[in-house]
């Protein structure tokens, strides 16, 4: 099966071949992104609203961009500055937008699970662009296109994911979206930063980068995620910067051509050294966010796909 | 008072761990006899064919919710009155978790006087153990005590400082009160949300792990054995609680435990796709420390099941689910619930009464809970065959946050009977 859903809310459900389907579309976009005429009409005549309940300049403007270079009409919300504060329910919220007759919305929320519930009310397509410590399935995608084009395939790669695994959205879906296209992936971490059963994901977990990075063929940081933290993960961010942070001399541990990633916004000289990250024969990291707008170029457009050919069969009913 | 004659059921009698064929007669609100035969009732008695249905005595339910005062469109005593009879449950020990919380005599006086006013079953208020359940300062345990309180405890809110509480349970002592705790670290657990493991970690939900309950369990102990107190643990919910609670128990200490009736049946995986309606305190556990619970009630380990019926309204449930309220309605479904475990298998129709009705009894030193000749005629008649589909929006509860909603259950109640009048009838 392909890429069928409604919404996109996670990486958990996508089939192997729905996540080729998604990149093989980006991979297109990618191409068109690069041109003088940036614009595709995919989306004319669709409503997109981007909600985002935290604060993101980065996702959002990427999905902001997405939108508006397929023809959306694109709409944002802070929702931070709006009813939130009003002691608005985020279902009333849902309900609110849903009668405006959304075609997409994009939401971002700081509790896990508050995508899902929000899907589960509104007629349109939702789009999760991260949900608390749960998942952030573009992120995963965009990372994957990188890592494919980098490396001419996504199969049998041994993927090094390092630093706080806990907190991180990113990481589940990477973990997830690699495993189901049959990668090794390492993680590397205090463990403090560990989420407890991670290990029955089919990840090897190690506390030593050295040993961690051992043959990687991608070095994937994580930012170490502070305002989550109430405190206590690890004793300061120079020890973890000694014994975690990616620079040259940990570098030499992974493969000779081994790239690397990061999310981004990064905190140089907690998780990466700043030289690496720049240093382009290594670092992907503009390239990831290049792919960014892409993978959300192609999610989007195939959600919209979906809704069509699911119009004539959709009653319109909402669960209350 | 009427008299009625019960014929034809089958008596469940939880004490001699027996099922017999026979016939039971109420007399003034008590059992006046039972047995395969018995002398033929007067002019007078109602006669009730039970046509080989079950008999048993009424369910005591111990760690109700009733949200009054404070949250009345949650439940009432009216409504909780109703649903307990409707599930075979004659007697509620309520809890004092309310708004605001039982601690004053003049607040326990109210629910009294509301819960005999609106209830059709027996209510039995605790009430708490510190004031304001802050874990402060403890509560007027004697006044509380001569007002009517059967038990003193602060809930699902444990108390941290272990000074005060070794002086509250030194107290509780002298007065011959008992004491009910939730086996908790109160660290470790904050803010949990769930089970941490490998569901827990796919969802990115915060969690505890099931070993802050044992340390909880081994914190209590030992202040138990310092004090001497009575002391009842309200839910043991984890495996590696069970060895630490039965060695205490052979050691001689004053203590019983409980269980949900929803860590018996159900599991963390449960909650599916953030399912508000499965988030209770302590969370649902791992598959393996349901079986082992289970094993616990079945030696003796675990003396008691309970609903731990928590109403919450849809507003304090439709939230993302860190954000929603813990708990689930229970007094209806407890009974079909734990048939899950007679019709698996895995206990006998005696014992789940010995947890539901006997034991309760014993812990409250109650007359009730037996089908003794003599004991109140507090009694559930029921068929454990009877299927059904649980439709949350015919709960007699003023809260649907019942986990079981659309569940496939077996076991329906009849009739109930609350010192001999009946209360219910399908």
């Amino acid at each position: 099966m392909g890429f069928t859903q409604k919404h996109l809310l996670g990486i958990e459900p996508l089939s192997p071949l729905a996540i080729s389907e998604i990149l093989d579309l980006a991979d297109s976009y990618v191409d068109l992104n690069r041109r003088a005429d940036k614009h595709s009409n995919a989306l004319a005549g669709l409503t997109q609203i981007n909600m985002f309940f935290e604060n993101s300049t980065r996702t959002q403007a990427s999905f902001e961009l997405a939108g508006k270079r397929l023809g959306a009409d694109v709409m944002n919300m802070a929702m931070q500055a709006s009813s939130v504060k009003k002691g608005e329910t985020l279902i009333d919220t849902a309900l609110t937008l849903n009668a405006m007759h959304p075609d997409l919305l994009v939401v971002r929320h700081p509790q896990s699970g508050a995508v899902d519930l929000l899907a589960q009310k509104v007629t349109c397509s939702v789009l999760n662009a991260g949900d608390g410590q749960h998942e952030h399935p573009t992120q995963a995608l965009l990372d994957a296109l990188t890592i494919r084009r980098a490396k001419g395939r996504l199969h049998r790669l041994s993927i090094a994911i390092c630093g706080d695994v806990a907190h991180s959205r990113v990481a589940r879906s990477n973990i997830l979206l690699l495993g189901k296209m049959e990668n090794r992936v390492r993680l590397i971490g205090p463990p403090t930063l560990m989420p407890k059963g991670i290990a029955d994901f089919g990840c090897e977990v190690f506390d030593d980068m050295q040993e961690g990075l051992q043959g990687a063929d991608v070095v994937m940081m994580l930012r170490l995620q502070k305002e989550r933290m109430d405190g206590g993960f690890i004793p300061s961010e120079r020890e973890y910067y000694h014994r975690y942070g990616l620079d040259a001399a940990k570098l030499t541990a992974a493969k000779e051509d081994a790239i690397v990633m990061h999310p981004g916004p990064m905190n140089r000289g907690v998780e990466i050294d700043g030289e690496i990250a720049d240093d382009i024969s290594r670092s992907v990291i503009q390239e990831q966010v290049e792919m960014g707008v892409a993978v959300r170029m192609a999610a989007m457009d195939l959600l919209a796909r979906n809704r069509r050919n699911r119009a004539g069969q959709d009653t319109g009913e909402v669960s209350l | 008072m009427s008299t009625v004659f019960l014929q034809n059921a089958h008596l469940i009698d939880p004490e001699n761990g027996t099922v017999d064929q026979g016939n039971l007669l109420i007399k003034e609100g008590v059992i006046a006899a039972r047995g395969a035969v018995v002398s033929a009732p007067g002019k007078e008695t109602r006669i009730i064919d039970c046509a080989g249905k079950y008999l048993a005595p009424g369910i005591i339910d111990i760690g109700v919710k009733v949200c009054e005062p404070g949250e009345r469109h949650k439940e009432s005593f009216k409504s909780a009155g109703l649903a307990a009879a409707a599930g075979g449950i004659t007697t509620i020990v309520t809890r004092p978790d309310t708004v605001p919380a039982i601690d004053t005599p003049e607040t326990l006086e109210f629910i009294r006087r509301r819960a005999m006013d609106a209830s059709i079953v027996n209510v039995l208020p605790m009430a708490a153990l510190t004031k304001r359940r802050e874990g402060r300062e403890m509560t007027e345990i004697g006044f509380l005590q001569d007002a009517g309180a059967v038990g003193f405890t602060d809930c699902d809110r444990v108390v941290r400082d272990v000074k005060v509480l070794t002086r509250a349970l030194s107290y509780a002592r002298s007065l011959g009160a008992w004491v009910m705790g939730h086996p908790q670290d109160p660290y470790l657990s904050e803010g949990a949300a769930v089970t941490s493991g490998k569901f827990a970690t796919l969802r990115g939900l915060p969690g505890v792990s099931p070993l802050a309950e044992r340390m909880g369990v081994d914190r209590d102990i030992s202040l138990i054995e310092m004090t001497g107190a009575s002391y009842h643990f309200d839910q043991i919910t984890t495996a590696r609680a069970v060895p630490a609670l039965a060695r205490a128990k052979s050691n001689g200490l004053n203590i019983t435990a409980g269980t949900s009736i929803h860590h018996l049946t159900l599991n963390e995986f449960d909650v599916a796709e953030y399912r508000t309606f499965f988030k209770l305190k302590p969370p649902l556990r791992s598959e393996d420390d349901r079986l082992a619970i289970i094993d616990a009630l079945k030696d003796g380990t675990i003396d008691i099941i309970s609903s731990m019926h928590t109403p919450q309204d849809e507003e304090s449930k439709r939230l993302p689910f860190e954000e929603a309220a813990s708990g689930a309605v229970g007094l209806e479904t407890l009974l079909p619930a734990a048939l899950r475990l007679y019709h698996g298998g895995l206990l006998d129709l005696p014992s789940l009464f010995r947890a539901m009705s006997l034991n309760p009894a014993k812990r409250l030193g109650l007359p009730a809970g037996r089908l003794e000749v003599g004991a109140p005629a507090d009694l559930v008649l029921f068929d454990p065959d009877a299927p059904f589909v649980l439709n949350r929006f015919g709960l007699l509860s003023k809260s649907k946050n019942t986990p079981f909603d659309e569940a496939r259950m077996q076991g329906k109640v009849l009739r109930t009977f609350v010192n001999g009048n009946e209360v219910y009838q399908r």
